[in-house]
């Protein structure tokens, strides 16, 4: 065995495939810009009594937002159903994901909190940080689907009726925001804080 | 000329956005992008600041004409707006425009007409008596504004493919044009323009058209967003050429249909 062959068997296990990788960042760029000109439609006649700062929108201003919203969509789905059809396909989901058990993410939580989580083996997600990705994934579908429905309240009625109307739908794909970014902060906080992980999802290992 | 690049600039984005008053150009400002630039993470990401540039600006134009093909495609012109109860219709209902609400146009009903031109076999100009006179439906839709907003208005008048048919209009043309009393204007296609819900409108909940909200008549399409709704309508021009819009050659998406 040559020396070189050596080194390639001792390299560490990939942790994320290149798929997942690639899915990843092209998500992130895709969620900066829906949320960061989301952000910027919400301004033109905003929900709640705050509007987002321009500096932190994307857009400029409603038709640039909305110019920016509607390319960027195509990004979010098409790699959305990129990862999604791969992530079932390959059992990566179901292999990651599950099973997720109450009693597991009542433990892991409280090990968060005393500081006591283990990092060494980033392949395996503890239960809370599956719970975690569980529910983005469910805000990733309920953002889409709410976004449509404000999109084509006429041909796509059905979908805007389940969410309760038109005005309501927003609400709802304002939430679903609110909790994508949400899991963003921590998400990002805690890729910081274990650097490893963020460079594992960079070269995978 | 692709349309994002003709955006009016140097305006108040939050003053347009507001109440979307009146655009005075600045041609040394492009007010589409921004403020783009506080999408820094972008930016650093790349390394190369992708977002304030022409290449953007062309590419999102691209875009926003693709997904015009798009939506025609989605478009089902058998399927119908929901409708609601009488109730339900918002009797404050809000102006909206890119005036303040007293500098509404006014129209002379007197002396009014409507001028039809284009792939039209009969060009001849109809007075309001004349109008009032086509058979006439109610509908009560939802009005869905572009800026997020939404109310349940009613509006009464003639549907435009009857008025089409008795006008001997072209109707492979591809496009209707427009043309409202102060200088406003809309372009629809064809298959929005057949759609049994798009209205000549003369009334609004049951009361001749008050003047905020387009007097003598506003073209009412309950599967577009409100700006393509023109009001104080006078001209409407059958066409193969796609002569744009106010708001659409600003940068709002030109199909914006629901």
């Amino acid at each position: 065995m040559t020396a070189q062959a050596v080194a390639t068997s001792a390299r560490p296990p990939v942790i994320h495939p290149a798929w997942v990788r690639i899915t990843h960042w092209v998500n992130a760029v895709a969620m900066l810009i829906m949320i960061g000109s989301g952000w910027q439609i919400y301004d033109a006649s905003p929900l709640f009594g705050f509007e987002f700062p321009p500096s932190i929108a994307l857009g400029g201003w409603l038709a640039g937002a909305i110019s920016w919203h509607l390319a960027g969509m195509w990004l979010l789905v098409v790699n959305g159903i990129v990862y999604v059809t791969l992530g079932l396909a390959t059992g990566r989901f179901r292999a990651k994901l599950f099973p997720i058990r109450p009693r597991d993410v009542v433990r892991d939580f409280v090990a968060a909190l005393q500081r006591k989580l283990s990092y060494d083996d980033l392949s395996v997600y503890n239960a809370v940080q599956k719970l975690f990705y569980l529910l983005v994934i469910c805000a990733g579908v309920v953002i889409v689907l709410s976004g449509l429905a404000i999109w084509k309240p006429v041909q796509f009625q059905e979908i805007t009726a389940v969410f309760g109307g038109y005005d309501t739908a927003r609400y709802v794909h304002f939430f679903a925001m609110a909790t994508i970014v949400a899991f963003l902060v921590v998400h990002v906080t805690l890729a910081l804080i274990v650097p490893k992980s963020l460079r594992a999802m960079i070269i995978g290992r | 000329m692709p349309r994002i690049r003709t955006i009016v600039p140097g305006v108040d984005p939050k003053l347009l956005i507001k109440d979307a008053a009146k655009l005075i150009p600045e041609p040394s400002r492009r007010l589409f992008l921004r403020g783009a630039a506080g999408l820094g993470a972008l930016t650093m990401l790349t390394g190369c600041n992708i977002i304030d540039s022409d290449a953007a600006e062309s590419t999102l134009a691209k875009i926003s004409r693709f997904n015009d093909r798009v939506q025609a495609l989605l478009f089902n012109p058998n399927k119908l707006a929901p409708t609601y109860p009488e109730s339900m219709v918002d009797r404050t209902f809000r102006f909206n425009g890119y005036y303040d609400e007293e500098d509404a146009p006014e129209v002379d009903g007197e002396t009014y007409r409507l001028e039809v031109g284009g792939l039209v076999d009969d060009k001849k100009s109809w007075t309001l008596p004349e109008l009032y006179a086509l058979p006439q439906e109610k509908q009560v839709t939802r009005h869905v504004c572009v800026e997020g907003w939404s109310l349940i208005g009613s509006w009464t008048g003639a549907r435009l493919s009857d008025f089409l048919k008795r006008v001997g209009a072209d109707t492979r043309a591809k496009y209707i044009w427009f043309q409202c009393a102060e200088g406003y204007s809309n372009t629809i296609d064809m298959p929005t323009a057949l759609h049994p819900q798009t209205q000549m409108s003369f009334k609004f909940a049951d009361e001749t058209l008050p003047r905020k909200f387009g007097y003598p008549m506003k073209i009412r399409i309950p599967t577009k967003l409100g700006f393509k709704n023109p009001k104080h309508v006078v001209a409407m021009h059958v066409t193969n050429k796609d002569l744009g819009g106010y708001w659409e050659d600003r940068g709002y998406n030109w199909f914006s249909g629901l």
